[in-house]
């Protein structure tokens, strides 16, 4: 019998077998992802080609006609303006076209991010207080309670479109940032104060007991001691919720138009000429996917931590 | 540094009552222990001096100032806790100057005092450590350097050698001394464990079902217990109880029990019932072949210097602490006898013991 390592690791062979499984599981979703950041570097033409190109010459087509709006012009009129000033009029040119401005994109993505950050942090925020309250304190009809915050969850959001579509109408918070950043958090608010419960119970009272001796107040107790010690929780809380709104699509298509439209609602309706552009929609896609690629590994650290809480600690 | 009393103390959690009517007064600079079996509402008292619980009803005194109703952070005392309750996100340094920072020091000034603090509880060689990496033993000592660094009123203490190991207990126990010598500051020490008590405190106050039962110096609690709980809860093992079949009166000094007749301090009080108790310390009985009740050895415990023989007899159990010359084997036919005087009768109805020449 082989004693040389302990009886509770795996043996080396279904070691290599889960390498293997995640490998597997790893190619077939990275396809689709990766056939979608090639698409953003292809140009028109060679993105609806078939058989489909794998190695092909890459442009920044996609990118430019993502940031701008063109229009086509006769190629009199391309001789008689001046020359290209730089390398994406040129390659607008060489389309026949000329750019007549940027187009909507960047917008749309800093509502994205004004949006999902901004929900994201009152969902962490709200839902830290309302946790801490929960954990803490003997709140009348608790259980009641937390069972009725959870019951927000169970059914899909958009079974109440209808009502808040009028509601949102009504109180004038259709298509606002502060509307939709409302909207997200209170959906997200649920999930928050759950999963940030469970990680406020595992954090032993004495710590704010300790800084209230020390001469802080309850609240300065929590934002000094609770909220650090809770940053497993609030990481992982926060990329939940940060996913949720960044991808949200059904709510933003119905409420938002202009104003406070999303990333998401927008991407699809980048339509080029005699059909879908499709290396713009790549590029859009490509770039919505960023941030919260940048954010859950930022908190990734925490994130693993945070999944596993509660298994070992201390 | 203060006096801390505390008067009518009392407090409920819905219908239990944690702590009853309880008096206490701890002196400026005393060493003062709480001692009681979990459960007797020792740490809920310190709890409350420290303003983490208000009480029901009743006052608490922190020199001439009223504090039962104030918040544990206007108070001006400092809690140690059983698990340290070290901040882990901060370092040694944050850790200590944690409490210095809320009260509004100049940065120069907390790293003085900081560093002052550090030195007399000899952690200034890990200043800039983190938690995680600390020992036992030197995490209490940054627990004790973060009570200690503001100077407060009064140091209160929960249990805060239970988690330690024996070895690392009892030297810390011995520098907790030392340090109270050296601060002179007026401490409360929670602890369940006698040995603790005896070696640490001025004074102890024994607990139990939330009442205070006796408080007074470790020699007195010890020797003179004034209930039958003191008596059995403190010393290794308790004192032995026989059941005496008789009212006591005054001026009585001996009783019989099971026939056999025993010499007790001339008593000052009689007693309220005709059934009583008679205690004594196993260190004041002795074996022998020739007098005293009858019985069997039934265990034998060496202790090294000591040994503990376990009697079995009519009246129970007996547990003798003897000299390890005694040599005895078990089931062997032995005889016990009180060695000297020192004998409480404790009345039967209300468990006190009863004043004589020898507990007044």
């Amino acid at each position: 019998m082989d004693t040389s390592r302990s009886y509770l690791e795996p043996s080396s062979f279904s070691k290599k077998m889960a390498a293997a499984i995640i490998i597997v599981y790893a190619v077939i979703t990275l396809i689709p992802i990766s056939w979608m950041v090639m698409t953003s570097f292809k140009n028109v033409d060679s993105a609806i080609s078939y058989p489909p190109e794998v190695l092909f010459e890459p442009s920044l087509e996609g990118y430019v006609n993502l940031f701008t709006n063109r229009s086509r012009q006769s190629q009199e009129y391309l001789d008689s303006l001046p020359p290209p000033e730089n390398w994406y009029e040129e390659l607008v040119r060489s389309r026949e076209m000329v750019i007549t401005g940027p187009s909507k994109f960047l917008g749309r993505y800093s509502n994205s991010m004004i949006i999902g950050f901004g929900s994201t942090f009152a969902s962490v925020f709200l839902g830290a207080l309302a946790a801490y309250a929960f954990s803490r304190f003997r709140v009348p009809l608790k259980d009641d309670l937390l069972f009725f915050i959870l019951s927000t969850r169970m059914f899909p959001p958009i079974a109440v479109a209808v009502p808040i579509f009028i509601m949102y109408r009504k109180l004038g918070l259709g298509d606002t940032h502060l509307g939709m950043i409302i909207l997200y958090t209170v959906v997200n608010l649920s999930l928050a104060v759950w999963l940030l419960k469970g990680f406020m119970d595992e954090i032993p009272k004495e710590y704010e007991e300790a800084a209230m001796i020390d001469g802080y107040s309850r609240l300065q107790a929590f934002f000094k001691v609770v909220l650090p010690q809770a940053m497993t929780g609030i990481a992982a809380t926060a990329i939940f919720c940060m996913i949720f709104s960044w991808n949200e699509y059904a709510f933003a298509v119905l409420l938002t138009q202009f104003n406070a439209q999303t990333a998401p609602p927008f991407i699809p309706t980048i339509i080029g000429e005699g059909g879908l552009d499709w290396p713009a929609i790549g590029a859009g896609t490509t770039l919505f996917l960023l941030p919260v690629m940048i954010f859950t590994i930022i908190l990734r650290k925490h994130l693993l931590r945070g999944i596993t809480f509660g298994a070992v600690r201390k | 540094m203060s006096q801390i009393k505390i008067v009518n103390l009392q407090k409920s959690f819905g219908d239990f009552t944690a702590v009853e009517n309880s008096n206490l007064t701890i002196n400026d600079k005393e060493f003062f222990v709480l001692l009681g079996p979990s459960g007797c509402g020792k740490t809920t008292t310190l709890r409350m001096i420290a303003g983490l619980e208000l009480p029901t009803s009743g006052e608490i005194y922190l020199g001439d100032e009223e504090v039962g109703m104030l918040r544990a952070s206007e108070r001006d005392i400092a809690f140690v806790f059983q698990l340290f309750a070290l901040y882990p996100h901060m370092n040694v340094r944050n850790n200590l100057s944690f409490p210095l920072k809320m009260q509004g020091y100049k940065k120069s000034d907390i790293k003085n005092r900081v560093e002052e603090a550090a030195k007399l509880l000899r952690i200034d060689h890990i200043l800039n450590s983190n938690i995680s990496s600390l020992s036992g033993g030197d995490r209490q000592r940054v627990a004790l350097g973060r009570a200690l660094v503001r100077r407060p009123k009064a140091f209160l203490m929960d249990e805060p050698l239970g988690t330690l190991d024996a070895e690392f207990r009892e030297l810390m126990c011995l520098e907790l001394k030392k340090l109270h010598l050296d601060i002179g500051a007026t401490t409360v020490y929670v602890t369940h464990d006698q040995l603790e008590a005896m070696s640490l405190a001025d004074r102890i106050a024994v607990m139990d079902g939330g009442k205070i039962l006796q408080a007074d110096e470790p020699y007195i609690i010890y020797n003179k217990p004034k209930t039958k709980f003191v008596a059995s809860f403190i010393g290794s093992p308790g004192m032995n109880f026989f059941e005496v079949n008789e009212g006591i009166s005054k001026d009585q000094s001996f009783v019989n029990i099971e026939g056999a007749k025993f010499d007790i301090p001339k008593q000052l009080e009689e007693s309220k019932g005709s059934k009583n108790f008679f205690g004594i310390r196993p260190e004041n009985l002795t074996i022998n072949n020739n007098e005293g009740l009858k019985g069997s050895v039934f265990g034998v415990e060496y202790l090294g210097s000591r040994k503990i023989i376990t009697v079995k007899t009519s009246l129970g159990e007996i547990k003798v602490k003897t000299d390890i010359s005694i040599s005895v084997k078990l089931n062997e036919n032995v005889q016990v006898k009180p060695l000297n005087n020192n004998i409480i009768i404790f009345d039967g109805q209300t468990d006190k013991s009863l004043n004589s020449e020898f507990i007044k």
